[in-house]
């Protein structure tokens, strides 16, 4: 095997939130909360993520309540939706047809295209087959579509999930240039 | 009635609907022609199916230590599904497992397509 690059440093500030994620299931985990119990958690969380080499994932160390609050939301409310959505789907006669579109992100963070990613495989008819990380895009296939205006309420539907991700979580100049280019393409 | 026989209700009731979306799920894998649209089945679905289950457990049973071991069932769903999802797409799709008639557009063929033809020219 060759060398590994360098791994890039990245500040405790910016690790904590995952950090205390894994203490938390730690001390889950063990189903009582206890200083031992958090002592323990903390030291293996520390290892874990220094022993096992992953990318780091970087954080913007900003965090929007309010949008987190409106993310969350919608976030629920598209579970219920697009649970509904199948289920009746399941038990409708005929096969629905299908789309893949891609979806260019307007983002740059490998996080918030993740997070993105996991929340469109969630809400309504969408599921991703593939990613391109390098141009930030996005290709999901989308259940029941039969109509151009079908596509584009799914297209939208993202791009507002993606947008609220980036209101939440990502950097001060995403949400600017956010702010200035409303609608891509 | 009391405030357990409330609880009780909503546990029960939680339950049902949580089984009537496991089986709309297991239904959709078995008629959606395709491999990426029985996805859609095995994920949505059965997620909130699974978080309905769950909450039935936690009113039944309130007490801190279980109700933490749902919250870590639910949020390992919720992180692992949809990377699963993913990775069985990816492979769907590139093995040409899906039906080029049921698909309104391919946006993703059209690139490949085109990379193809750059690489050929």
């Amino acid at each position: 095997m060759s060398a590994r690059p360098p791994r890039p440093h990245v500040a405790l500030r910016h690790q904590a939130p995952l950090l205390v994620w894994l203490v938390l299931v730690w001390v889950f985990l063990w189903e009582t909360l206890s200083l031992g119990n958090i002592i323990a958690g903390s030291v293996l969380a520390l290892v874990v993520t220094r022993v096992f080499y992953l990318p780091p994932v970087e954080l913007s160390g900003r965090f929007n309540i309010y949008w987190a609050g409106v993310f969350l939301v919608h976030f629920v409310t598209d579970l219920f939706r697009s649970s509904w959505q199948v289920a009746k789907q399941a038990f409708t006669p005929g096969v629905p047809r299908n789309a893949v579109i891609a979806l260019d992100l307007r983002t740059s963070s490998d996080l918030i295209m993740t997070m993105t990613g996991h929340a469109l495989t969630l809400i309504p008819g969408s599921l991703i087959v593939e990613v391109d990380r390098a141009n930030t895009t996005l290709y999901v296939h989308v259940l029941d579509v039969d109509s151009d205006e079908d596509l584009e309420s799914a297209r939208h539907r993202i791009y507002q999930d993606e947008e609220r991700l980036i209101r939440t979580i990502g950097t001060r100049e995403e949400g600017a240039r956010l702010d200035a280019r409303k609608e891509p393409r | 009635m009391t405030g357990r026989d409330v609880l009780d209700a909503l546990a029960a009731i939680c339950l049902l609907l949580g089984a009537v979306l496991a089986v709309s799920g297991a239904l959709g894998i078995v008629r959606f022609p395709d491999v990426l649209s029985k996805l859609h089945a095995a994920t949505k679905p059965q997620v909130l199916g699974l978080m309905l289950m769950l909450a039935a457990v936690g009113l039944r049973i309130p007490s801190w230590g279980t109700i933490s071991t749902l919250v870590l069932i639910a949020a390992f769903q919720v992180l692992t599904l949809p990377v699963a999802a993913h990775m069985i797409g990816r492979a769907a799709y590139r093995t040409r497992q899906l039906k080029p008639e049921r698909l309104y557009r391919d946006e993703l063929a059209e690139v490949v397509e085109r990379a193809s033809d750059d690489q050929a020219s």
